[in-house]
């Protein structure tokens, strides 16, 4: 594996405009390593979400240096970062966000087929086989909409998992969830970071979760304070 | 972009019931789009048959008139001046004689045209009036001579003959076709006999082998054919005695420069058949633009029921299309999808509106319509030319495409993130 950071931030600033200018992110820099668990705290209306999505290449609208393995997003056209989002970043939602119209396996396979990297029936078998891992196969042929919340994030963290990512980010993964059902997707994302080397990002204000990351970033008034 | 369309199909079958109604609506146009279009050619076709099967495309003849110019004018004009008012004659006895209506030389006439590369057919036609001697009266009548093989293939003759077989008007001596209407009024059955004196007064008995009826009661009451050699007889005239030459060219649009030069060349009458049925040029026409203005419309309005059921899915599925963006969908994806869908539609419904459309004209092509104008038809005309099927599905597509373009670019620019954090 290279040495480069999976993600670099440097110096990112950001301003709500309407009605009034508000800065909302001031001078936030930071990185994450491979293989590094890392959550973001913070009171609400920190910035902490919006960090999040400007580090998920979605929103542009912002000043400073973003890196993806090492790969600068400022200012780079739309098809490049739907690409990089597809094949780098994992995402990991408050709300499941499946597709209720797909079966839960074509939920999983859905950004896989979009890579083309393989072919459809390779990332069947992948998909299969990160559902497998998540304890959901069984579920596979099931319409999503007929699942539970805590089956559904399960499902969800399976299709961040499908094209091997560089990095998973999740907006409050378990701010939705119970405590049994937070604690299985707490679990999975050590077992991710640990087993497997992927990094991720977590956005929470659950506590108990954040202290037990590899490490926490704090935030206060759109600056990192640790 | 395979994986786009199955995403579309998906999501349609997801709202069935939405996509149906909006197929529905473009499959109904385009039914009535077709229907409305084959019906319509149908019945341009058979009116314009009526007449333009039945008229040659030039017609050379003599038109009985007086001369324009009286002979003693012309013999004052050659010797004097011809601006000197001072002298007026008061001779204007000269007037036309029968012989004028022979086209002199017709067979030469003949030859020439057969020769002529623009030209499918020529065919002689001798006209004469003739009286019927039914009892007491007598019934006043024309009767043409003509060459009964080339008016069955060219004219199509045969048509119109609802008793009797066109052969035996060809083969038979002294034979003749009575209209309808004449027939009736003589109650001359086939078989019969029947008197006929010329202008001139000579009488001759011909045999009836068959009744026409041409849709136009008037034509009916007064006309009747022979052979041109029956014809010649009756008026004790030469083998070359012919009053009309029919022209069918290969080409309809030649007939009134060609008209005009035949008329200059063999110093005849020329009537070409759009000068004489400009009517029905224009009147098929106004009928085209209006099926056609009506099936566009119909179109557009189904074009903006797809508009409007496609604003609404997008709404519903402002979440789906958030995450399809977050997992790595690009804008152009999202709006190739909902373009795609909207393009499903369109063509579901094109084909199915084919298909009821083929039901609807076979439908209407079953319809029985009797009527004594038109002798030859028994049910509603259709034409059934692939030509509308095309112009139809290729309407179809491009509105549906036009439809879905607004609603995709829309769904293009929506915003995951403002979704994803709105919850």
């Amino acid at each position: 594996m290279s040495n480069t950071n999976a993600l670099e931030v440097v110096k990112v600033n950001k301003s709500f405009h309407d009605p009034v200018t508000v800065p909302v992110l001031k001078d936030v820099s930071l990185e994450v390593r491979r293989g590094e668990f890392v959550s973001v705290t913070g009171k609400s209306g920190c910035g902490k979400s919006t960090l999040l999505y400007i580090l998920s290449t979605m929103d542009t609208d912002y000043t400073g240096e973003v890196l993806i393995d090492g790969e600068a997003t400022a200012g780079a056209d739309k098809g490049r970062l739907a690409r990089i989002r597809n094949e780098k970043i994992g995402f990991v939602f408050q709300f499941h966000y499946l597709l209720p119209e797909f079966s839960v396996l074509r939920n999983v396979m859905l950004p896989g087929l979009k890579l083309g990297r393989k072919s459809a029936a390779e990332v069947e078998a992948d998909a299969m086989d990160r559902l497998r891992q998540l304890d959901m196969a069984d579920q596979a042929l099931k319409m999503a909409n007929q699942l539970s919340g805590g089956q559904k994030q399960r499902v969800a963290i399976a299709r961040a998992l499908i094209n091997d990512p560089l990095i998973i980010m999740g907006d409050e993964p378990t701010g939705n969830l119970d405590k049994k059902n937070s604690e299985i997707v707490f679990s999975i994302f050590e077992h991710i970071a640990t087993e497997h080397k992927r990094s991720l990002l977590i956005v929470t204000h659950d506590v108990d979760f954040a202290a037990r990351t590899h490490r926490n970033i704090e935030m206060e008034d759109g600056r990192v304070l640790r | 972009m395979r994986l786009l369309i199955s995403i579309a199909i998906t999501i349609l079958r997801a709202k069935l019931k939405q996509s149906v109604v909006a197929a529905v609506g473009v499959m109904f146009s385009i039914t009535m789009f077709v229907t409305l279009l084959g019906f319509m050619n149908g019945l341009n076709d058979l009116l314009d048959g009526l007449i333009l099967n039945r008229t040659p495309h030039i017609r050379l003849y003599n038109e009985l008139k007086a001369s324009p110019e009286q002979p003693v004018a012309r013999a004052w004009r050659e010797k004097h001046d011809a601006a000197d008012t001072t002298v007026h004659h008061f001779i204007r006895s000269v007037k036309p004689k029968s012989e004028l209506q022979k086209l002199r030389n017709a067979l030469g006439i003949m030859r020439t045209l057969e020769k002529d590369p623009r030209v499918l057919d020529v065919t002689p036609r001798l006209v004469a009036q003739v009286f019927f001697n039914v009892g007491t009266t007598d019934l006043n009548a024309q009767i043409s001579g003509i060459e009964v093989e080339q008016e069955v293939r060219y004219y199509m003759f045969a048509d119109y003959l609802v008793e009797g077989e066109a052969r035996d008007l060809a083969t038979g001596n002294n034979a003749v076709v009575l209209g309808k209407g004449l027939a009736d009024m003589m109650a001359a059955n086939i078989g019969d006999v029947v008197q006929v004196t010329t202008a001139v007064g000579d009488r001759a008995l011909l045999r009836v082998t068959g009744i026409f009826q041409s849709g136009i009661a008037d034509y009916d009451k007064v006309q009747c054919y022979a052979s041109i050699r029956t014809v010649q007889e009756l008026l004790g005239r030469p083998g070359s005695y012919l009053t009309d030459i029919n022209v069918k060219l290969k080409d309809i649009g030649q007939a009134p420069a060609m008209a005009r030069e035949l008329a200059q060349r063999f110093d005849v009458d020329a009537l070409d058949i759009e000068t004489a049925n400009a009517q029905f040029e224009t009147g098929t026409q106004v009928r085209n633009i209006i099926s056609y203005a009506v099936g566009v419309v119909l179109l557009v309005v189904s074009g903006f029921g797809i508009y409007n059921i496609l604003n609404m899915l997008i709404y519903e599925k402002l979440d789906s299309i958030a995450i399809l963006k977050a997992t790595g969908f690009s804008g152009g994806d999202v709006r190739r999808i909902f373009l795609a869908l909207s393009m499903v539609i369109g063509a579901v419904g094109a084909v199915g509106g084919l298909l009821f459309g083929f039901i609807m004209q076979h439908i209407i092509d079953n319809i029985p319509f009797v009527t004594q104008a038109l002798p030859t038809v028994s049910t509603f005309p259709i034409d059934y030319d692939p030509k509308y099927y095309l112009i139809a599905v290729t309407f179809a597509l491009l509105t549906t495409w036009v439809a879905g373009w607004f609603p995709a670019r829309k769904a293009a620019e929506v915003d995951p993130v403002e979704i994803i954090r709105g919850k």
